[in-house]
């Protein structure tokens, strides 16, 4: 009786089992109506381009600058970012001073001070190819450099070589050409 | 005993916090050393161009030995934003939320309140989820119904810079340039990312999209 008992509970959990994988494979929905995805979540960590609030944000307002929403990062910041990157590289300071990309000061500061990623929907996707501007990021892309010859270089790349360039172009493993495309761990 | 650790804890992250680094590793004092410190994010065209590719990695400047004890913390929800008319304000999230060893996501959907709050969109049409890749394992990959692909796991850190340098030259002023030949100060690291592929055609038709990663943490 009680082996019988046993048995049929057996039985039942197994059946029961059964058709929860069924289930599993048929919804997705039905999965996760069983997890507890409940509560809120409060944002902590926040970026768009690379390295912009390391470069430009005061030692002070780095946890402010990620606790900022992007559409109000250019209020609070911007003035901010400028006065850093004047004095990073002094020679923004002077009037009519420009980028490569034909920016001063505060149309540069203008774009970066509003940390998102652009990210075009027609073509090639890259942070800077030498033809493209801030179509995307690939994996690939030397961002620091062109952030440093935007920094440093001046209207034509030319100037401050030494600063313009850290000369790592590339990863310490090759990326694959598909899904996940990062390299695995070592 | 307790208040030592704790002290040793504070003294750690004082020491991390000095080496501040990069891409966005370890950007700011309240993230850092944490399990949601966002280090990198990129997006960009899939091997099939229809597709757009979305990569956020979190816990960086992981050396092999730390990586296979590494896991991504069921309170911090991954949260790609997805602005598609110029506002800057998302229109569209993907959230990646693990619990038990999966990888759930969440969208593209239209987010139930935009900013700094977040709740889980579980009522999303698109919804997926996949096994998280232990170290050492070859990367457990799947897609759903939608055409969405879905990965998360340790990776080699993709960023490279030569930070130590430019930590030297703009931060300790004890360099004036750059090496001839720059040394990687990511070399050799791991991190936790989250890939994640989905058509286009989720995302909008043409021009421009503007998009952001947020770590945010369950109250």
């Amino acid at each position: 009786m009680k082996n019988n008992f046993i048995k049929y509970t057996a039985a039942f959990l197994m059946a029961s089992f059964t058709l929860m994988s069924c289930n599993n494979k048929d919804n997705d929905l039905e999965v996760t109506a069983m997890v507890d995805f409940s509560g809120t979540f409060v944002m902590k960590d926040q970026m768009g381009r690379p390295a912009v609030n390391t470069v430009f944000v005061s030692s002070g307002k780095k946890d402010e600058f990620n606790a900022t929403i992007p559409s109000e990062q250019n209020a609070k910041f911007q003035s901010m970012f400028e006065a850093n990157l004047k004095g990073l590289s002094p020679a923004f300071a002077n009037s009519g001073d420009k980028n490569a990309l034909g920016q001063d000061a505060a149309a540069f500061t203008g774009l970066l001070a509003t940390d998102v990623l652009n990210v075009t929907l027609d073509g090639k996707t890259t942070f800077y190819d030498g033809t493209n501007v801030l179509t995307g990021r690939a994996l690939a892309d030397d961002v620091i450099t062109v952030e440093l010859l935007l920094i440093f270089g001046g209207e034509d790349f030319k100037e401050n070589p030494t600063l313009s360039d850290d000369n790592v172009d590339g990863n310490d493993k090759d990326f694959l050409t598909s899904f996940p495309y990062l390299a695995s761990p070592w | 005993m307790k208040k030592s650790k704790i002290l040793l804890g504070t003294v750690i992250v004082a020491i991390i916090g000095l080496i501040t680094i990069a891409a966005d590793h370890i950007d700011a004092p309240s993230t850092t050393g944490t399990s949601a410190d966002i280090t990198d994010f990129y997006a960009f065209q899939g091997e099939d161009t229809d597709n757009l590719v979305f990569v956020a990695s979190v816990q960086g400047l992981l050396s092999p030995t730390a990586t296979g004890t590494a896991s991504f913390d069921e309170n911090v929800l991954v949260e790609f934003n997805i602005d598609t008319n110029g506002d800057n304000v998302e229109d569209l999230v993907i959230q990646a939320i693990p619990r038990d060893g999966k990888m759930y996501f969440f969208g593209p959907v239209g987010p139930s309140s935009t900013g700094k709050n977040s709740s889980i969109s579980t009522m999303s049409s698109i919804t997926g989820e996949v096994a998280i890749t232990p170290y050492g394992n070859t990367a457990i990959t799947a897609t759903n119904s939608a055409g969405m692909k879905m990965f998360a796991g340790p990776r080699d850190d993709p960023f490279f810079m030569d930070f130590a340098r430019y930590t030297d030259i703009v931060v300790n002023g004890t360099e004036t340039s750059f090496r001839t030949e720059g040394q990687d100060t990511f070399a050799g690291s791991n991190v936790l990312s989250i890939v994640v592929e989905v058509p286009k055609s989720m995302v909008g038709t043409s021009g421009t999209i503007n998009t952001w990663v947020e770590a945010k943490v369950k109250q």
